[in-house]
């Protein structure tokens, strides 16, 4: 390989590194926010939250993807810096998958938990921040592990509309060396290596969470194959 | 923002035949994953670990990449080992082999999740292996089983729009290809969104109702 070429690869490495962190954070936020949402006590929050959630579910990735790519632009006269419009369209997508496994942490804090707070006079707001999130965060970080994995891999969709990431570098590299099982075999290696640091990361985040909150770290593999189902199964079952 | 329904109506036609290149390409992709991931799961029960340990990293590495580069790898490699399929068999082949290694996870839980007991009094029995499993073991994993493949099959319905990329002409080929020719890419793009979001709604539905039953 020549360094121009090498220059293209590291370029897309680089690219589809940042498009997964901005789109992770502004997931992250969106799950946080819709899935809070979703035990709101008010019907019309929770209704609004469903209703994201089922959209945003019920659309493939792609779609949006080429929504925020191609309609924005004319329908709207809002024309995105690609990095800004992938990360939306990934962001919004992704994000209410994770409001579901927020959902689902949050009621899986034990009610006793809820009571205490209401009993002790907490605000709405610090029984969230206080009493509940501490205790359903690293319950949800198996599912949410899965799902940095799963964005990762939605981070190559965006390749199709142009933008310069790994999969859109590694194809010009096949069609300036014309050695397609090389070239695709290193790209599938690089997001596997990717994946495995993602895990690797969490895996240490999930263990020093629950030793803030004094429980067993636990066998977090198991956990893991346990939730993937929540994470990946789409639909209306978690 | 225009919208423009002649334009609807003129994209109905090819909105109706990439539907069906698409549930064409969802049917096939979940019968590869459904019998390939049986076939995963099987090989993982197996008492050598020389059949575990390889069968287990293949998975794991097809489950955590991009099924976009699996579906370039395939479509552009194959026919240089000699091997050359139609775009929409290369997909679907794709799309079954990737969840079929989510699929695998499905048939363990499954089949872990009936009791110890019920393998024990089919001892206890003396059934054969093969009364053991279809009498007593797959009809109580089934029910477990069929759920979590449902959601897949509504997963693999969102990555059918991936064809686009190997030139299939499915739902979302069939909106671009009309969008550059027209040159209007609000209405068919927004159709094939409201298209997705109510089949996926309603599988859902369908699902739920499926499961009601299967628990009873």
């Amino acid at each position: 390989m020549t360094p121009g070429l090498w220059d293209l690869v590291l370029g897309g490495v680089w690219t589809t590194v940042q498009l997964l962190v901005l789109s992770a954070l502004l997931m992250t936020a969106v799950a946080l926010v819709v899935g809070v949402a979703r035990t709101h006590r008010l019907w019309i929050v929770r209704f609004l939250a469903g209703l994201y959630t089922e959209v945003f579910r019920g659309t493939s990735a792609l779609v949006m993807i080429f929504w925020v790519f191609f309609v924005l632009p004319v329908a709207f006269g809002w024309l995105l810096v690609p990095m800004w419009a992938g990360t939306l369209a990934l962001g919004l997508t992704y994000g209410a998958y994770g409001s579901e496994i927020v959902r689902g942490a949050l009621g899986a804090v034990d009610p006793a938990q809820q009571e205490g707070g209401i009993a002790l006079g907490f605000t709405p707001w610090q029984r969230l921040r206080l009493i509940l999130l501490p205790q359903a965060v690293p319950e949800m970080i198996p599912s949410y592990c899965n799902l940095l994995v799963e964005l990762l891999k939605g981070t190559a969709l965006v390749s199709v509309t142009g933008m310069g990431d790994l999969a859109f570098s590694g194809n010009l590299v096949r069609l300036a060396l014309q050695e397609s099982a090389h070239i695709y075999t290193y790209l599938l290696l690089v997001y596997f290596v990717i994946a495995f640091v993602i895990t690797r990361l969490m895996r240490g985040l999930e263990k020093r969470l629950r030793a803030g909150i004094g429980k067993d770290p636990g066998d977090e593999h198991a956990a893991r194959t346990r939730k993937r189902r929540e994470t990946t199964g789409v639909g209306g079952v978690a | 923002m225009t919208w423009d329904w002649s334009a609807v109506r003129e994209f109905m036609p090819h909105f109706w035949d990439g539907l069906l290149v698409t549930l064409q390409a969802l049917v096939l992709g979940s019968l590869i994953s459904f019998s390939l991931g049986l076939v995963w799961a099987l090989l993982m029960r197996t008492p050598t670990r020389w059949v575990r340990w390889p069968v287990g990293v293949v998975t794991e590495f097809v489950r955590n990449t991009p099924l976009l580069v699996q579906l370039f790898f395939l479509f552009y490699v194959l026919p240089e080992w000699g091997l050359t399929f139609s775009a929409l068999t290369t997909g679907v082949f794709a799309i079954g082999l990737h969840y079929s290694t989510y699929t695998m996870q499905v048939y363990r839980a499954g089949i872990e999740a009936v009791p110890a007991g019920q393998w024990e009094a089919a001892t206890a029995l003396s059934l054969p292996a093969r009364r053991t499993w279809f009498a007593v073991i797959l009809p109580q994993a089934v029910r477990r089983v069929v759920p979590p493949l449902g959601n897949y099959v509504i997963s693999m319905l969102k990555d059918t729009p991936i064809l686009v990329s190997i030139t299939v002409l499915e739902m979302l080929g069939q909106a671009r290809l009309f969008s550059q020719q027209h040159f209007q890419f609000t209405e068919p793009l927004t159709v094939i969104g409201v298209a997705f979001v109510v089949i996926s709604y309603l599988a859902s539905l369908l699902l739920r109702t499926l499961e009601r039953r299967l628990v009873r």
